[in-house]
C-alpha cells in the first residue's frame, strides 16, 4: 500500500476529486493548508502598510491506494491539477505499514 | 441651534440668495405658524433617526476593520457607548450645551445645570418653549445623536487593546462634559459664535472633538503589540470583515443626510427645503468626491486600489463638506470632499510613521478632514473669516485634547487602561468578554 500526499492549488480540487473516483480511488483525506515552495510568499499593502504573505493557501489530500495503483494515481492527480504556472504543488509517494477499518476490522488492502 | 441661535442663521440665509443656485427669489422670514413649528420638528426627528442609524455605521465599520478576534468587543463598546451618551447628554450634557442666555461665565460656562426637560404630555401652541422653533423633545433627541456620534469616533482608534470599563468611564466624561461644553461655544450661542465661527454640521464641534478625544487616548494608550517593529517597519493587520465595514462605511454615508440636512434646522419655509435639498445633494457628492480621490490616490501610490482607504475617503469627503454644506455648488461640495480623501490617504500612512496606531483612520478621518472642512467654509461662505476659523480650530483642539489627556491619565493611574500583553495577544473577545463573534470560525 501507498500513501499518496498531494497539496495542490484549492480551486483544483473539486476536479481532482471526479478525475480520481473515476479511476476508482474510493477515498480520501483533504485538508486546507498553507505553506510555501518555488512559488514562495508576495507582498501587499494594508493602509499604505507592505505587508509579507509568505504561506500561500492550498489544499493537501492524503489517499492510500493499493501500490498496483500508486502511478496511476500520481498521474492522474499530477495531469488534472496541472495549470502550468507556478504553485501548481507537490506530490509525495511513502509507503504504508498498516491500514485498518475501524468498523468491521478489516486490515491491509481490504480495509481500503 | 435654539431660537437665541437660530436667528443668525436665518440672517446668514437671507444673504445667500446671492450665492445659491436654487434661490432665485428672497426667501421670506418663516412666521411662526404651527405648520412650520411641526415640520422644524418633524426634520429633527428624521435627522435624528438617521443620525443615530449612524451608530450602526460606525459599529459595522470597526467590526469589520478589527481582527475576528476583538470584534465582539468592539460591537460591545459601540452599543454601549451610544447607550451611555443617550443617558448622559440627558443627565448633564445637554443643559450644558444649551445655556439659553444664561451663563455661569459668559459665553463658556452654562448655568443651566441638571438633566433635560422635554414639554408636557399634549402641550398646546401656547405653552411650547419655542414657538418659533421645534418641539423641545425633537431638539433634544437630534442633539443628542450628534454626541453619540462623537463618542464613536474614539471607539474606532483605540480598538483591540483598550479595556472596556476605562473606556466607558471616558465616553462618560466625553459625552457629559468635553463635548457638550466645547459645544456650547459655538452652538449654545457662547464666545466662538459670538466671534462670527461658522461650523454648519460640525467638522469642528463634532468630528475634530472625536478626533482629538481619540489621537489624545493613542497617544497615551499606545500601538497595538507588533504594529510597529524596532526597524520603523509598520505592520499591516488586515481587517476581519470587509463587506461589513463597506456596509458601514454607506450607513454613516446614507446617516450624514440627517446629520448634514438636519442642521439646516429649519424646514417651515421654501428657502429652507430647498437649502435642506442643496445640502443633501452637496453632502452626497462630497462623499463621492473623497471616496473617488482615495480610489485614484491609492491605484497611483500602491498599484492597487485599497477599499479600506476609498472607504475612509467617503468618509472623509462627509467629514469635509460638514462644516459648510450649504453654500458651495455640486462642483465645490466634489472638489471639498476629494481634497478630504486625499488627505486620507496621506494621512493614514503618515500616522504610522509617528508610530501612532488608528485601527480604523478615525483621526485622518474625523480629525484632519475635519480641520481641512472647518477652514474649506471660507471658500465658498463670504461671512466666514479664516482666522475666526483658524482660533476656533485651535481652541477646541487644545480644550479637548488638554482635558481628554487629563481624563486618560487619572483613568490610567486609577485602573490602567490597556489589557494585559497576554489577553492582547489572545484577544479581547475571548479574554475580556468570554464571547467570540465567530466561534465557529478557524482563528485567523
Amino acid at each position: 500500500m501507498k500513501l499518496i500526499i498531494a497539496a495542490i492549488k484549492p480551486f483544483k480540487l473539486e476536479e481532482v476529486r471526479e478525475a480520481l473516483t473515476a479511476i476508482g480511488v474510493r477515498g480520501m483525506m483533504v485538508t486546507e493548508i498553507k505553506g510555501f515552495g518555488s512559488q514562495s510568499g508576495h507582498t501587499e499593502i494594508y493602509r499604505g502598510a507592505e505587508y509579507a504573505v509568505n504561506f500561500v493557501p492550498k489544499v493537501k489530500l492524503e489517499i492510500v491506494v493499493p501500490a498496483a495503483m500508486a502511478d496511476q494515481v500520481v498521474e492522474t492527480i499530477s495531469s488534472t491539477a496541472k495549470t502550468g504556472k507556478i504553485g501548481d504543488g507537490k506530490i509525495f509517494v511513502l509507503d504504508v505499514g498498516q491500514a485498518v477499518r475501524v468498523r468491521t476490522g478489516e486490515t491491509g488492502e481490504d480495509a481500503i | 441651534m435654539k431660537l437665541k441661535n437660530l436667528l443668525p442663521i436665518a440672517a446668514a440665509v437671507a444673504v445667500m440668495p446671492s450665492l445659491g443656485l436654487a434661490q432665485e427669489a428672497e426667501v421670506p422670514a418663516a412666521v411662526p405658524t404651527d405648520v412650520v413649528w411641526i415640520l422644524n420638528s418633524v426634520l429633527f426627528l428624521v435627522g435624528g433617526f438617521l443620525v443615530m442609524w449612524m451608530g450602526a455605521g460606525f459599529a459595522m465599520l470597526e467590526a469589520g476593520l478589527v481582527r475576528s478576534k476583538n470584534v465582539t468587543m468592539q460591537l460591545t463598546k459601540n452599543v454601549a457607548l451610544f447607550s451611555l451618551a443617550a443617558i448622559f447628554y440627558y443627565l448633564i450634557g445637554y443643559n450644558l450645551m444649551y445655556p439659553l442666555g444664561t451663563w455661569s461665565i459668559d459665553g463658556v460656562l452654562s448655568g443651566i445645570w441638571g438633566p433635560g426637560v422635554l414639554e408636557a404630555v399634549g402641550v398646546s401652541a401656547d405653552a411650547v418653549d419655542d414657538y418659533a422653533y421645534a418641539a423641545t423633545g425633537s431638539d433634544f433627541f437630534f442633539q443628542l445623536m450628534f454626541c453619540a456620534a462623537t463618542a464613536s469616533i474614539v471607539s474606532g482608534t483605540l480598538a483591540e487593546r483598550i479595556k472596556l470599563w476605562p473606556f466607558l468611564i471616558f465616553t462618560i466624561i466625553l459625552t457629559s462634559i468635553i463635548y457638550p461644553l466645547q459645544a456650547s461655544w459655538k452652538w449654545g450661542g457662547g464666545f466662538l459664535d459670538e466671534m462670527g465661527f461658522l461650523d454648519f454640521a460640525g467638522s469642528t464641534v463634532v468630528h475634530s472633538v472625536g478626533g482629538w478625544a481619540a489621537l489624545t487616548g493613542a497617544i497615551i494608550l499606545g500601538p497595538r503589540l507588533g504594529k510597529y517593529g524596532k526597524d520603523g517597519k509598520v505592520n499591516a493587520f488586515p481587517g476581519s470583515n470587509l463587506t461589513l465595514a463597506t456596509l458601514g462605511a454607506f450607513i454613516l454615508w446614507l446617516g450624514w443626510f440627517g446629520f448634514n440636512g438636519g442642521s439646516q434646522l429649519a424646514m417651515g419655509s421654501i428657502g429652507d427645503v430647498a437649502d435642506v435639498s442643496r445640502i443633501f445633494s452637496n453632502t452626497n457628492t462630497a462623499a463621492a468626491g473623497g471616496a473617488i480621490a482615495a480610489l485614484i490616490m491609492t491605484q497611483l501610490l500602491y498599484k492597487k486600489v485599497d477599499l479600506t482607504m476609498v472607504l475612509n475617503g467617503a468618509l472623509a469627503g462627509l467629514v469635509s463638506i460638514t462644516a459648510e454644506p450649504l453654500t458651495p455648488t455640486l462642483g465645490e461640495a466634489t472638489i471639498i470632499g476629494a481634497v478630504g480623501g486625499i488627505i486620507v490617504v496621506f494621512a493614514v500612512p503618515f500616522l504610522d510613521k509617528l508610530k501612532i496606531d488608528d485601527v480604523v483612520g478615525a483621526i485622518p478621518v474625523h480629525l484632519i478632514a475635519g480641520i481641512w472642512g472647518t477652514i474649506a467654509v471660507v471658500f465658498t461662505n463670504p461671512d466666514a473669516s479664516l482666522m475666526t476659523q483658524i482660533y476656533s480650530i485651535v481652541v477646541v483642539g487644545i480644550f479637548v485634547s488638554v482635558a481628554s489627556a487629563i481624563v486618560w491619565f487619572i483613568l490610567k493611574a486609577v485602573m490602567g487602561i490597556r489589557v494585559p500583553e497576554e489577553d492582547e495577544i489572545t484577544g479581547l473577545d475571548v479574554a475580556e468578554l468570554g464571547m467570540e463573534a465567530y466561534p465557529e470560525f478557524s482563528k485567523g
